[in-house]
């Protein structure tokens, strides 16, 4: 009975707070309720009032776009930032902490931050466009860039990330093996094309999933820059999530959302799990 | 500096071409951070002249008012007490139970193991509404409790330590089972010597993601004198709204203790956020 002893301060908080709202969450998407007074069952409405929600079908397009340019640009950007970083050149420990630093930065200090640096007026970006002779932009304040705003302030917060995880994969990769190659009449970047960047695909494989999980669930960032808007440009789904619990105070409806939002992760996981135990591809774990 | 031993020659060779990719990289991704410490030195006119430059003195007083101005010291003491709680509960709990799930059969272990892995795919969003309806059932929404509760044990770190215990050879533990010696006794006095990487990745993983949450200290507190650092720092902004030297210096502050830690402890820091990648 001792591991029962180990195990259960443990399984009681977990259950309690992780287990038990899983249920609840899913109870709570058939129910009307406001957070106050005891929910009312509502069967399916929530659900279907969402199947013909304008703003949550525009959320669920803000998401997409998002995620899908947000993504690929954090992967391929990573992967360069790790290359360069992988070399005994002078400097490195700097240059490598130039890069994590943002890994540690908090969502709001980036938001912060972030909103003076796009600032329309005084920010130092459009000063350095303006300068070069390049067109200048109203970011976070047009609904036009508002949402690529946030995609480049999300690349520069999760960049750091992507490369760190690059870059102790590639740190793994034995050198004999790239000498061999180049011995063998292989070019330096040959090498990289063809014989690291193929061994990084499972470690690629997990930041895919990551990335994408973490972009489906966009909410600090925004809330700290944008609020959702200018006119909705950047209401994301758990930004729409939160705003039906905690400021109109449809917890079922939210509830509702989140079961949608889970679906679609638990998907997203559920594939990966699935292409990484491929036996085509199990081969190249490890 | 040992450099002066190297030979001249080695010490002439070229600079690597690496340079001109490092350099604007390297620029690129500190700028935002320059540019917050540079404008929060500035004064209020320096930041709305066009084109904007460097402060032309080093304006200080900036950090006097964002730390006047709010409850900038309550918010850190409640960042550090939540982080520090979290991160402790969960070396604790964690070793304990990743033994357990690692080296003990008892009933329902393969059960228990798989349903708290299966919470790891559970994103915080989904259980956000009945969590808080839960805190509320124990009357502690608008406490540190609160924020404290739902992570003092987390799946990830459980998952992390019975890895780390599976990979240890059980010979280890023998001789002192035979000795009569228990679980715990083992746990203390053989195993815990050699768990530092483990436990140190449990700590900076632990740390890092309650000192940086933001979703649910917002929905659960409501007083200023509660809030962490970072839902402060939200509300700051909207106070303070286009004060960008004000704003920047308290940005500064909400951040100095991560970036401290950070650098003393780089080497950690890399290692535990890199193992979240290697699985």
């Amino acid at each position: 009975m001792t591991g029962w002893a180990m195990v259960s301060p443990s399984v009681v908080l977990i259950a309690v707070f992780g287990l038990l709202p899983v249920v609840w969450a899913f109870w709570l998407s058939f129910q009307h309720n406001d957070l106050q007074t005891p929910g009312q069952w509502a069967g399916l409405d929530n659900y279907r009032q969402l199947a013909h929600d304008p703003v949550f079908r525009d959320s669920v397009r803000h998401t997409v776009v998002y995620t899908v340019l947000f993504v690929p640009i954090t992967l391929v950007l990573s992967l360069l930032a790790a290359a360069a970083l992988n070399r005994r050149v002078r400097g490195i420990t700097l240059y490598r902490l130039a890069v994590f630093v943002p890994v540690v930065t908090s969502t709001i200090a980036t938001g912060v931050i972030f909103t003076w640096l796009l600032d329309p007026d005084y920010g130092l970006v459009n000063t350095i466009l303006a300068k070069l002779g390049l067109p200048t932009s109203g970011f976070f304040s047009s609904p036009h860039s508002a949402l690529f705003a946030v995609v480049i302030m999300t690349v520069w917060g999760w960049v750091g990330f992507g490369a760190l995880i690059f870059l102790a994969a590639l740190q793994g990769i034995p050198q004999d093996l790239i000498e061999a190659a180049q011995m063998d009449g292989c070019s330096r970047s040959g090498a990289f094309w063809r014989i690291e960047v193929p061994l990084l695909r499972p470690v690629s494989g997990f930041l895919l999933v990551w990335l994408t999980i973490n972009a489906l669930q966009l909410f600090d960032e925004v809330y700290v820059t944008t609020k959702g808007g200018p006119l909705h440009a950047t209401t994301v789904v758990v930004y729409y999530l939160y705003q039906q619990a905690f400021q109109f105070f449809h917890a079922g409806y939210a509830a509702a959302i989140a079961v949608v939002l889970f679906a679609v992760i638990a998907l997203i996981t559920l594939v990966q799990l699935r292409l990484t135990r491929d036996p085509s591809t199990a081969g190249e774990r490890r | 500096m040992t450099v002066a031993q190297v030979p001249r020659r080695r010490r002439r060779r070229a600079p690597s071409p690496w340079h001109l990719v490092l350099v604007p990289v390297a620029l690129l991704m500190a700028a935002p951070l320059v540019w917050m410490v540079l404008t929060s030195l500035s004064t209020l006119e320096e930041t709305r002249r066009f084109p904007p430059g460097l402060p032309s003195s080093l304006h200080w007083a900036n950090y006097a008012t964002a730390w006047h101005d709010s409850p900038m010291a309550h918010w850190l003491v409640n960042s550090a007490i939540v982080s520090v709680t979290c991160v402790l509960s969960n070396l604790v709990l964690c070793s304990m139970a990743g033994y357990a799930f690692a080296r003990l059969r008892f009933p329902g272990s393969s059960i228990l193991f798989i349903a708290t892995l299966a919470t790891l795919m559970v994103p915080f969003q989904v259980v956000m509404i009945p969590t808080l309806l839960i805190v509320k059932h124990l009357h502690l929404v608008d406490t540190l409790p609160a924020l404290v509760l739902p992570n003092l044990a987390t799946p990830f770190g459980i998952y992390l330590l019975r890895q780390f215990f599976l990979s240890l050879p059980v010979e280890l533990e023998e001789a002192a089972l035979m000795d009569g010696a228990g679980r715990l006794r083992i746990l203390r006095s053989i195993l815990l010597p050699l768990m530092g990487p483990p436990l140190s990745t449990v700590a900076v993983l632990t740390f890092l993601s309650v000192w940086n949450d933001f979703l649910w200290p917002l929905v659960v507190i409501a007083s200023p004198s509660k809030m962490t650092v970072q839902i402060g720092l939200a509300t700051f902004t909207s106070a303070h709204y286009t004060n960008w030297p004000v704003l920047m210096a308290a940005t500064v502050l909400s951040q100095v203790p991560v970036f401290v830690l950070f650098l003393v402890g780089q080497r950690w820091f890399v290692q535990s956020i890199a193992s979240t990648g290697i699985k």
